[in-house]
């Protein structure tokens, strides 16, 4: 005889109604809510950061402000010239070192170093610490060995834009390391495949189709120069520079640096301007990471 | 695709019955491999192959996954040098020259020897720049317009791009990029064309064109094969060889070996030896 079966009972488990399991519903809730809550405040801090500056240094801005001198006794007739001036000098020299420099780092790791041997591995750590290294940490070796000692070019826009090109160096190599490692070797092969060297394959195509990642990461690497203050002032940079700079030779000015020294003027009306300098600062910043972004969502290459 | 063409997969015609080695004896080897063995990392990948691949002919290379096909093809125009830790033995002979001398450029073997890979990789340039490529960095002469319309022409894709030759080869179907990928291959003016199952990524329509293609392009150049699809190495081939995994003893590791190479027709109907039959008439594999 059969043995008569429950209807709720499969292979002697009792099945539970569906309606029972939703106990987590609560918890699910309060998970992504603390998410939410963290985004906003991440948020928050930034908004009120910028409404602060935005209120305070508004009122300062003005043509006048981005080409006038700055003063020590007409807080309305100040303006940033020089230090603009002296920032875009400074990001010149920069780039000129860290683009061919990092480039070709980044090739030589990437399509010629042998990954197994020690000293590409030893380079490899190398460019990771570097790239946690503290940036006054950068200021004392400019100092040391480009100011002074070996290469002694004085406290000059050269000297400074060389600094931070070191300190930056590392953020280019990484991202130019993985632009090229986004080609598919299928590029390499067919290149090879029709008797182009490896030179020509790299040159030709390898580097043209990682180009919008590299480009990308040389502004990036290049808009955190350009906030960077301590190496500056470890360099010599002057404080309060009387006349616009001319030469990559001349005293190094920079942007941050003016605003520092603005900050720590007592007077009120020296904070606002320290307000507008720091506007015009995050306005270059925006821009070249809004350029950063437009080159990769433009160009960037699906395969 | 517009010009979907139904006939081309029917019309790609059996090689002629009767064909015996001796057929192609007069024109000559492209190759001839003695003892080659090629090895990663120092396990041998394929084992000792002796074969003479003639010249314009197709051979194909038949035989389960990871019987060493493509490595084989991969070592008769030094691709493998790209992998640093693959080592060829035994000799290549080239029209009679060992590729593997150390006198010899490995750029020079490749400018004589193309090849078409698996997966259509053009560049992610324009059309006429993908086929321009090749004849620019060798420094060919001539004009350059003519010799993206010869290329284009013999690799039967000139009708459907000539009109958009400056568009990104990107937007060709997957079909097309493989044509384009022979048409750039044949504008270096290779001598040999190496094929490593160019078409295990295309349709049955674009696989048609293509074996049509191989068959147009086989009075001129010498074709070698790495096919998965036994049907199109019937269809295509004049000699195929059928290469088997053998599990070396005790140890986890496979060797490919050369098992039989005939005309295509003996291998498909009268193979020597039975695994050949067993792989070719579905019961293994």
């Amino acid at each position: 005889m059969r043995p008569s079966v429950d209807p709720d009972t499969i292979a002697g488990a009792v099945r539970a109604p569906l309606a029972e399991g939703r106990t987590n519903r609560w918890l699910e809730l309060g998970f992504q809510g603390s998410l939410l809550f963290c985004v906003f405040a991440a948020f928050a801090v930034l908004a009120a950061l910028i409404g602060d500056v935005l209120a305070d240094g508004l009122g300062s801005l003005s043509l006048d402000f981005i080409t006038d001198t700055p003063s020590r006794i007409v807080p309305e007739a100040s303006g940033i010239g020089p230090a603009l001036a002296g920032t875009l000098f400074l990001m010149a020299v920069c780039a000129a070192f860290i683009i061919p420099v990092g480039i070709a780092t980044a090739v030589y790791l990437e399509e010629y170093a042998n990954r197994e041997s020690r000293i590409a591995r030893f380079i490899e750590l190398n460019i990771q610490n570097l790239a946690a290294v503290p940036s006054i940490v950068y200021g004392i070796l400019g100092l040391a060995f480009l100011v002074r000692g070996p290469l002694s070019l004085g406290n000059t826009m050269v000297a400074g834009g060389l600094t931070l090109g070191l300190l930056v160096l590392p953020v280019l190599i990484v991202a130019g390391r993985e632009a090229i490692r986004a080609v598919p070797n299928s590029i390499r092969e067919g290149s090879m495949a029709l008797g182009a060297t490896k030179w020509q394959t790299i040159w030709k195509q390898v580097l043209p189709a990682a180009l919008p990642g590299i480009a990308t990461g040389a502004i990036l690497s290049l808009s955190r120069a350009i906030g960077e203050t301590a190496p500056l002032i470890v360099v010599g940079a002057v404080y309060f520079a009387t006349s616009v700079p001319s030469s990559f030779g001349d005293d190094v000015t920079a942007l941050p640096i003016q605003i520092f020294s603005w900050v720590s003027d007592p007077r009120e009306e020296y904070k606002a301007l320290a307000a507008a300098g720091i506007l015009v600062l995050m306005a270059i910043l925006l821009a070249m990471n809004a350029v950063a972004i437009w080159l990769r969502n433009k160009y960037e290459q699906k395969w | 695709m517009t010009d979907i063409d139904l006939g081309a997969t029917v019309t790609a015609s059996q090689p002629g019955s009767g064909v015996s080695r001796e057929t192609f004896a007069s024109k000559g080897n492209a190759f001839e491999l003695r003892g080659v063995t090629v090895s990663y990392g120092g396990k041998p990948a394929v084992v000792d192959i002796d074969m003479d691949i003639p010249n314009q002919a197709i051979t194909a290379f038949i035989g389960p996954s990871g019987c060493g096909k493509s490595t084989l093809i991969r070592c008769l125009n030094r691709m493998n040098d790209l992998i640093p830790s693959a080592r060829v033995d035994g000799q290549v002979l080239y029209h009679g020259e060992d590729i593997y001398d150390p006198r010899i450029d490995p750029v020079e073997v490749r400018k004589r020897i193309g090849m078409v890979f698996q997966k259509p990789n053009p560049f992610p340039k324009s059309i006429y720049d993908n086929i321009a490529f090749g004849p620019r960095i060798l420094g060919m002469k001539g004009d350059m317009d003519e010799i993206v319309e010869r290329a284009l022409r013999g690799g039967a894709l000139w009708d459907e791009v000539k009109d958009r030759l400056h568009d990104n080869a990107f937007g060709l179907s997957g079909g097309q990029q493989q044509r384009l990928c022979i048409a750039r291959c044949l504008a270096v003016e290779p001598d040999v064309i190496l094929m490593d199952e160019p078409c295990s990524a295309l349709d049955p329509i674009s696989t048609g064109k293509i074996e049509d293609l191989m068959l147009e392009l086989k009075e001129r150049y010498s074709i070698v094969i790495v096919t998965h699809n036994m049907q199109q190495a019937a269809r295509v081939s004049d000699m195929t060889a059928f290469l088997i995994v053998k599990l070396d003893g005790d140890e986890q590791h496979r060797q490919g070996r050369l098992v039989e190479y005939d005309v295509t027709e003996k291998i498909f109907t009268n193979p020597a030896d039975p695994r050949t039959e067993d792989y070719v008439t579905g019961k293994v594999g």
